[in-house]
């Protein structure tokens, strides 16, 4: 697994040490930048940071549209593991990847507190 | 928006990328600043103005690598409240090409541009022809060779 910097290190565990979680980062939702990451060997970290920023914008703007205000926490769910982000105050995705059968409430609470530390 | 390449084998590449990255303007070029393909652009003189100011600052940043003893720089990004510009050098058969990718804030970002970048290193890496030597411009011919490849992306 990859180490994220201390301070980091220990708002990526708080996601990390929930069951069937593959891997967490934090993304600068401006640019799509891995910001930290604790992350299992074969996840594309880079990749994945840059496509789920976009998603965020996109969705963002969805929302914005649909008049339902700002997107807080998004799932998505597929065949062989999920990608789980909520958005912090300061812009920073904190990303979850994880396995399907992932306790989805579990890793949401861990991402919004991971996301009320990053501030 | 259209695409076009002196050079087939850059045309899928440059398609791809454009269309993966949201890209808004793209310019592939030799580091002497000769166009190989563009994307987006609409006149010959924005080709011609930003060839030249791309490969004049890749020589610069180039320039001030060698001066810190370090290898080029892989990338410059530069990023203004609506538009980025992203900058690097790809290796390719054919020599080493300078890139420049212009890119709207609200329709990618650098994380989309550097991700899809190396794989448009990687996809022109690979179609590229590999047993011809790179074609060196000579400063006498650089206007001609300049024009010719300006009425090849404009289709004049």
């Amino acid at each position: 697994m990859t180490t994220a910097p201390a301070g980091f290190g220990r708002v990526l565990d708080l996601v990390t040490r929930v069951r069937g979680v593959r891997g967490a980062m934090l993304v600068a939702g401006d640019d799509g930048l891995v910001v930290a990451e604790q992350l299992m060997e074969g996840i594309k970290g880079p990749a994945v940071a840059a496509l789920a920023a976009s998603l965020a914008s996109r969705l963002r703007r969805a929302l914005e549209a649909a008049g339902v205000g700002a997107g807080q926490f998004w799932h998505l769910q597929a065949e062989q593991g999920a990608l789980l982000v909520v958005t912090a105050a300061s812009g920073v995705l904190v990303v979850a990847v994880a396995e399907p059968d992932v306790n989805v409430g579990l890793v949401r609470l861990e991402l919004l507190r991971a996301a009320e530390a990053v501030g | 928006m259209t695409t076009r390449a002196v050079e087939p084998w850059i045309f899928e590449p440059l398609v791809k990328f454009v269309k993966e990255a949201g890209a808004r303007l793209v310019l592939l070029m030799t580091p002497a600043g000769q166009v190989l393909a563009q994307h987006g652009f609409s006149r010959a003189v924005d080709v011609m103005s930003a060839a030249a100011l791309g490969a004049a600052i890749m020589a610069s940043t180039d320039e001030i690598a060698r001066q810190l003893r370090q290898p080029p720089f892989a990338g410059l990004n530069h990023q203004g409240e609506r538009h980025g510009i992203f900058l690097a050098a790809v290796p390719t058969g054919r020599g080493r090409l300078v890139a420049l990718v212009v890119y709207d804030l609200d329709a990618s970002s650098l994380g989309l541009v550097q991700l899809f970048f190396d794989e448009l290193a990687a996809d022109l890496q690979a179609a590229s022809p590999k047993d011809s030597v790179p074609k060196r411009v000579l400063a006498a011919d650089f206007e001609r060779e300049l024009s010719d490849s300006l009425n090849t992306l404009f289709g004049r």
